[in-house]
């Protein structure tokens, strides 16, 4: 039983621990430590959901967890409630894995459609080099993710942008192609429906993790300065303005978390993590 | 062979784009005959443009013609709605800069679409 009073409470904590978060302003300073406590958080909150509803149905048994399994497996005299708990437990990880399949399976059709799209109708362009350039007024930039990653231009964003601000923007999208973002951020929008505010929390330090990589090559103003231009105009949401005004903030006075307080969050991440995985493995 | 291929589409859909009525393969050879391709090969360019739902085709005696689903306007404004992540569920699809549209612009994109699809 003390498994699964273990389990409950670490259940427990990853509602708070997103909870708190959500809020957090130091993980800006530290978007990649961010992006990892929220991945470990989410493999918490699986692994923990899963984790107590198979201890309290293996709980007669009195094993360690793999043994007991094998041995509800082979038992014949097992009850309806013991036996729901353990296949609900054990559909919670392959209901995830599915929900992520799905998700990857759509975004990969739209994408190829895109794709498709993009090869009839855009163009290179000397101005930006690297880039697939769109005719149309209004401005975007944008990264298609895959193999091989696409940065695209609108030209209304190529008439817009300096020299300088356009390298920042580049580089910005490329540094998204290149770490593979849109892995990162497919569970959290698959999932979106049940915590929509931890979905953009993570959009949002993905910008950020984007930003950082920028202002290193190109310098903090460039970016700047293109970011304003991109939000001159209103938003269409208001996560849009805030987030923009969030992102310039940062790159205006630009510090970075000490080593030590990357280390107790990832240690702290790791810590939690650890405690579902030991009871499910051992 | 493939970014070819992927070239030869995008010639051939600028033909179509360019032409007023439906095509016969041989015309659409005809247009790019600078590139001196052989028939078959216009014909696979234009079964792959019509797998891919850019092209339709009618039956015109013993031959098929062929036109575009879509004018290029249309195409591009699909790009940008999607860039703008207004067309549904799109935010894992593509990773963008930063939101910029304001309303009208997005209202003009929509509307471009809406009504190819009240003339179909």
């Amino acid at each position: 039983m003390s498994a699964a009073l273990h389990l409950v409470v670490t259940l427990a904590i990853c509602p708070v621990a997103a909870h708190l978060l959500v809020r957090a302003r130091w993980v800006w300073r530290a978007p990649g430590t961010g992006i990892a406590l929220w991945q470990m958080l989410a493999a918490t909150w699986v692994l923990s959901l899963a984790g107590v509803l198979i201890t309290l149905g293996l709980d007669p048994y009195d094993a360690p967890i793999p043994e007991a399994l094998s041995a509800w497996a082979g038992d014949p005299l097992s009850t309806v409630t013991q036996d729901v708990l353990v296949a609900g437990g054990l559909a919670v990880p392959v209901a995830f894995v599915a929900v992520l399949v799905t998700s990857w399976f759509t975004v990969a059709r739209i994408r190829r459609r895109h794709r498709d799209v993009l090869a009839l109708v855009s163009r290179t362009d000397e101005a930006a080099p690297g880039a697939l350039v769109v005719d149309h007024p209004v401005a975007v930039a944008y990264c298609l993710p895959g193999t091989p990653s696409s940065v695209v231009l609108s030209t209304g964003a190529l008439r817009n942008l300096s020299t300088a601000e356009l390298h920042a923007v580049l580089a910005h999208e490329r540094s998204h192609a290149r770490e593979r973002h849109d892995l990162v951020l497919l569970p959290f929008v698959a999932l979106r429906r049940c915590a929509p505010r931890v979905a953009d929390a993570v959009a949002l330090l993905v910008e950020m993790r984007a930003d950082d990589r920028a202002c290193r090559e190109h310098g903090p103003e460039a970016l700047a300065s293109a970011l304003h231009r991109f939000t001159a105009s209103p938003p269409a949401g208001a996560l849009g303005i805030t987030a923009a005004s969030a992102r310039l903030e940062r790159i205006a006075n630009r510090t970075s978390a000490s080593a030590l307080q990357r280390w107790t969050a990832l240690v702290s991440g790791l810590t939690l993590v650890s405690t579902p995985l030991s009871f499910l493995v051992f | 062979m493939l970014s070819k291929l992927g070239e030869l589409e995008r010639a051939a859909m600028e033909v179509l784009w360019d032409s007023r009525t439906p095509m016969l393969v041989r015309d659409v050879a005809e247009s790019l005959s600078k590139r001196d391709l052989a028939y078959t090969t216009v014909m696979t360019v234009l079964t792959r443009l019509a797998s891919k739902g850019f092209v339709q085709r009618e039956a015109d005696g013993r031959a098929w013609r062929y036109s575009p689903v879509a004018s290029r306007e249309e195409y591009v404004a699909q790009l940008m709605l999607d860039a703008l992540s207004l067309t549904g569920d799109r935010e894992a699809a593509l990773t963008h800069f930063a939101r910029s549209v304001s309303s009208p612009e997005a209202e003009m994109l929509s509307q471009a679409l809406a009504d190819k699809q009240d003339e179909t």
